[in-house]
């Protein structure tokens, strides 16, 4: 019965808590810039108010754009339930693979980047240019740390690579700290946030995700807003759960599902926290500048491994 | 029915296919339908021949145009033209397999070619057409089911002629002849190097049986067999396309008609690495690490170059093939990767491996045949390769957009197709080896060549985003593009066909596929345990989690009908308006949407220390003098080749220079000639007296 619980709670957790994250972000980098700043349950009225709107699409528009959001939404959560967020209980372990978590995401990017080719708007085909070749990168980067994690932990599956770390000591995981920096900047590249991507403007020149999604409205636009804050709670989950998993609950009991529920709000919001800070602190890096910045974290995980290995 | 009577029912098909379109040479369309029908008929009958080969799991061998009878003390009696004729014929599991796959290919391309050929009617004899791609067709079955060193010889070498034939089919057109005459150079290269490679072995071990070959060269000391795995690497890398020794590929692929290039791109490469699967596991089955690693260090290059130029390829079907230069990459990657584990005595991963690149063969062979027809359906339209002439054709041709997607999905890895089932597996058994192979070189090699893989997979999703994006989606850039209309169902339904071959090889891959896989090649190839993927710690490999790409299509159509009711209950329904997009205040055209060009432009940039991107800048002004006002400005974006700069051209000079100095012995003077003759007669005596 409780298994049973721990399931849906396991579905329902990410489409629920996502928009939170993204709501925490803005509230913390207003307050670093001195503003007050919507509060932290503005995207949630957002989503609400753009499930009530009627939608304008394009004459140009073909099915994919009509489809592309449902399709995005869709692999976006599905990877959400194989990744476990504060019970390893109750996750579709089936497909717990950390290889088949990264593809699923990426059927979310591929239809993301054929949505913002669909319209014929030069804007749309810039984002989805640049969307691909960063994920491209970014996907080189991601498996680096997955072979850092995989020689330490001898998985591949999520829950018992989080299980292993959960049960080595500090000294056997050491070489994993420069895998998380690596990891870390993979997850601010995936989610397009800085200093890959300005989340917040619509200026062509700075946008990568912004710019694929401009021709949507209603529906169709909240269901894209909702995915990539959710893509960003998978990453957030996968970061804490890799590489802190640290009071995860274990078993069904209450108690131990209370220390979870609170693991894992504390650790997340260590990394919001480190989002927020990066956000205000630093500068959007030029376009030609990112690989450079994805290279360093290839650089560090493959350190990572040499240290494991040798 | 016995294989045999299978195998002579085959060939004779493709033998009346050949017959009656050299003797309807002059009724074009007639020999047309009669060589491509009776193609399919040869191609039903391969199947079933493969299809019971692999059901009795025994190995079938016999000398063509003999027939047994049995006796009445029950021996079996041959009887025939001759009973020892060098042409054997020998099918094993392994070759049936590749049969099955060359037969469901042939087919397709057979089904679609009778509609794709009307292109080419009056232009071209479509009877000479005919002939060549009868005899290809053939020889493609030929070539997979023997095992005897002057058979496979012959079948080779009328593969390599036959598709020379169908490159230069367009001869009017004299990139077409040229590509030809490359590939015709190239294929013959590497046939000669094949034919050392295997005449040396038959008169070291004493026979022209692999099997037999492969019992006795183990024997072989020294450098022989490195030599010989050498010359058969160049040999088949050749046909394969490896990288350096692929620049026929990009040329001769494009230039044959559409359907002969799925064929060309889904099996002809392929027979080159089922062959090196033979060389290495049955021919010469001695497993030396180095081998193992020079297989994955060219599968690496091979796969990040040869995406790395489909990127900045938009001719629509060098891009293809410039592809299937990367997917041999990730096929030899498994394959090396087997090697090294075999000299390492892990037989278990040894499997995995090769099951991964066995895997990989069919789907590439799946896939790309798809996309390939995909491409000539959009051709057969536009009268186009080049794809910043197509856009807006996914209203136009609705189904070809659809089935070209399965395609492009399925190459560029991602789940629930096939593409991601192998090269999940090439990543696991490369991470596997990072994990328990032994030796720091081959780590570090393997973990470069698995962040290569990944980059790879995530380059092939950018450009076939590119692909299918600026090919279907958006406005038509051209009339023809705009005036395009769905092709007839004879090109439809073999697409259809193969779309539904991918889909069902990714979401079965785990319960059928790969277990199937194991059985076959664990039979015929290694002696391991049997490979069970097992999730968690029961498994054999616990590293190796499972693949599970049912659940994941389960899941990920769970989680779409959840959406789409979510959507449809919160808010209620609401009004959809079309209109304009946003188009800052002016006329959007097609002249404004992004070029295939610009958009994998960034990438091309970053890649410049690889790519080597050139660019030409020429602008026309009204007044020369002043030069303020211009009148014209063009951009031409290139890439130097780097193969032609530092590998091709040195050779070329070479070989020039030394021809200049063989040309002197032909002086033109009769007393040098006599010399020469009796110098040859002096030495002939020196070598036959000694």
């Amino acid at each position: 019965m409780s298994l049973v619980f721990l399931t849906i709670l396991q579905i329902l957790i990410a489409p629920i808590a996502s928009p939170l994250c993204i709501g925490i972000i803005r509230k913390g980098k207003a307050l670093m810039q001195n503003r007050r700043g919507a509060s932290v349950w503005q995207p949630y009225r957002d989503l609400a108010k753009l499930m009530r709107k009627d939608e304008v699409i394009a004459y140009d528009a073909s099915w994919i754009f009509r489809c592309a959001p449902y399709i995005v939404f869709a692999a976006t959560l599905t990877a959400a339930t194989a990744v476990p967020v504060i019970s390893t209980l109750g996750t579709f372990t089936v497909i717990g693979d950390i290889l088949m978590v990264v593809y699923i995401l990426a059927i979310g990017t591929f239809f993301l980047a054929l949505a913002g080719l669909d319209v014929g708007t030069a804007f749309g085909g810039t984002g989805a240019s640049r969307e691909m070749t960063m994920a491209a990168l970014a996907e080189g980067a991601m498996i680096a740390v997955v072979i850092a994690v995989v020689v330490v932990t001898h998985s591949t599956h999520i829950t018992m690579m989080s299980a292993s770390i959960n049960g080595s000591t500090p000294l056997e995981i050491s070489p994993l700290v420069l895998a998380f920096a690596a990891f870390f900047i993979v997850l601010l590249c995936e989610n397009a946030r800085y200093p890959f991507d300005n989340p917040a403007t619509h200026l062509e020149l700075t946008m990568i995700h912004e710019a694929m999604i401009l021709e949507y409205s209603g529906k169709r636009l909240a269901l894209m807003e909702w995915a990539a804050a959710i893509k960003l709670f998978v990453f957030i989950s996968l970061a804490v759960n890799l590489f802190i998993p640290w009071g995860i609950a274990t078993t069904t009991g209450g108690g131990t599902l209370l220390i979870g529920v609170a693991a894992f709000a504390i650790k997340a919001l260590v990394i919001l926290l480190s989002i927020i800070f990066i956000e205000s602190w630093m500068p959007k890096l030029r376009f030609f500048r990112l690989p450079d910045l994805l290279f360093t974290a290839v650089v560090m995980a493959v350190i990572s491994v040499v240290i494991t290995v040798f | 029915m016995s294989i045999q009577f299978l195998y002579t029912l085959t060939m004779a098909l493709f033998g009346a296919g050949l017959v009656g379109a050299v003797l309807f040479y002059k009724h074009d369309r007639f020999a047309h339908y009669w060589a491509h029908s009776l193609t399919m008929l040869a191609s039903l009958s391969g199947l079933i021949m493969g299809i019971r080969v692999l059901r009795e799991g025994a190995l079938a061998h016999f000398e063509l145009l003999t027939w047994t009878t049995r006796d009445v003390l029950g021996h079996d009696v041959v009887h025939g033209l001759a009973t020892t004729t060098p042409f054997s014929v020998s099918i094993d599991v392994f070759s049936a397999l590749f049969i099955v796959l060359i037969a469901v290919l042939t087919f397709c391309a057979s089904w679609y070619g009778m509609a794709y050929m009307k292109h080419y009617e009056g232009k071209y004899s479509l009877a000479r057409f005919g002939v060549w791609y009868v005899l290809f067709a053939a020889s493609l079955i030929g070539v997979a089911s023997t095992q005897s060193v002057f058979t496979f010889l012959w079948w080779w070498e009328i593969m390599s002629l036959s598709s020379y034939f169908l490159v230069t089919y367009d001869y009017r057109n004299a990139s077409s002849v040229r590509a030809g005459t490359l590939y015709l150079v190239m294929t013959q290269i590497g046939t000669a190097c094949i034919a050392v490679a295997m005449i040396i072995l038959a008169l070291a071990t004493g026979s022209s049986d692999f099997a037999a070959i492969g019992g006795a060269s183990v024997l072989l000391t020294g450098w022989l067999p490195h030599g010989i795995f050498a010359l058969f690497l160049i040999g088949f890398g050749i046909k394969a396309g490896i990288i350096p020794l692929h620049i026929w590929l990009p040329q001769a692929h494009p230039a044959a008609p559409s359907h002969v290039s799925a064929l060309m791109s889904g099996v002809m490469i392929k027979l080159a690495i089922y062959m090196i699967i033979r060389v290495l596991f049955e021919i010469l089955p001695t497993f030396h690490l180095w081998w193992g690693i020079v297989i994955v260090i060219a599968g690496a290059v091979s796969a990040l170059f040869g995406v790395l130029y489909a990127l900045a390829e938009h001719d629509m079907k060098r891009l293809l093939a410039y592809h299937s230069v990367e997917n041999i990459g990730i096929i030899l990657l498994g394959i090396g990767s087997s090697v090294i584990f075999k000299s390492m005595g892990l037989e278990t991963l040894a499997l995995l491996a090769l099951v991964a690149g066995v895997f990989h063969t069919i789907n590439h062979a799946l896939f790309k045949s798809l996309l390939f027809l995909g491409a000539g359906a959009v051709v057969y339209k536009t009268h186009a390769r080049d794809i910043e002439k197509y856009g807006g054709l996914i209203k136009l041709m609705p189904w070809t957009a659809a089935l070209f997607l399965v395609g492009a999905v399925a190459i560029s890895g991602l789940p629930p197709f096939n593409g991601f089932a192998s090269e999940w597996l090439t990543f696991q058994s490369m991470i596997a080896g990072v994990v328990v192979g032994a030796g720091m070189t081959v780590k570090v090699l393997w973990i470069a060549a698995t962040i290569a893989l990944a980059l790879t997979s995530g380059l092939a999703a950018a450009c076939f985003v590119k692909a299918f994006g600026v090919t279907f989606l958006g406005k038509p850039r051209s009339e023809e593009a705009q005036l395009a209309t769905e092709v007839p169902f004879a090109m439809i339904g073999p697409m259809i066909v193969l779309a539904v071959a991918c889909f069902a090889c990714g979401v079965f891959a785990t319960p059928v596929v790969i277990p199937y896989l194991s059985t076959l090649l664990q039979g015929v190839m290694v002696s391991a345990p049997p490979l069970v993927l097992v999730q968690g710690d029961g498994g054999m490999l616990p590293w190796v989690s499972t693949l599970s790409n049912h659940w994941a299509l389960l899941i990920l159509l769970l989680a779409g009908a959840g959406t789409v009711l979510v959507v449809r209950l919160w808010g209620g329904k609401r009004k959809i308006t079309l209109a304009r997009q946003w188009d800052c205040g002016v006329d959007q055209t097609a002249r404004m949407e992004i070029t295939a060009s610009s958009f994998s432009r960034s990438l091309v940039t970053m890649f410049a220390g690889i790519l080597r991107p050139t660019r030409q800048t020429e602008v026309v002004y009204h007044d020369s003098a002043m030069r303020y006002f211009v009148s014209s400005h063009a951009v031409h974006l290139h890439l130097h080749d780097l193969y032609d700069l530092y590998f091709y051209r040195p050779i070329s000079r070479c070989v020039l220079w030394c021809s200049g100095y063989a040309k002197r012995l032909q002086g033109g003077v009769v007393n040098m000639y006599i010399l020469y003759i009796v110098l040859a007669l002096v030495v002939l005596f020196f070598v036959a007296l000694r």
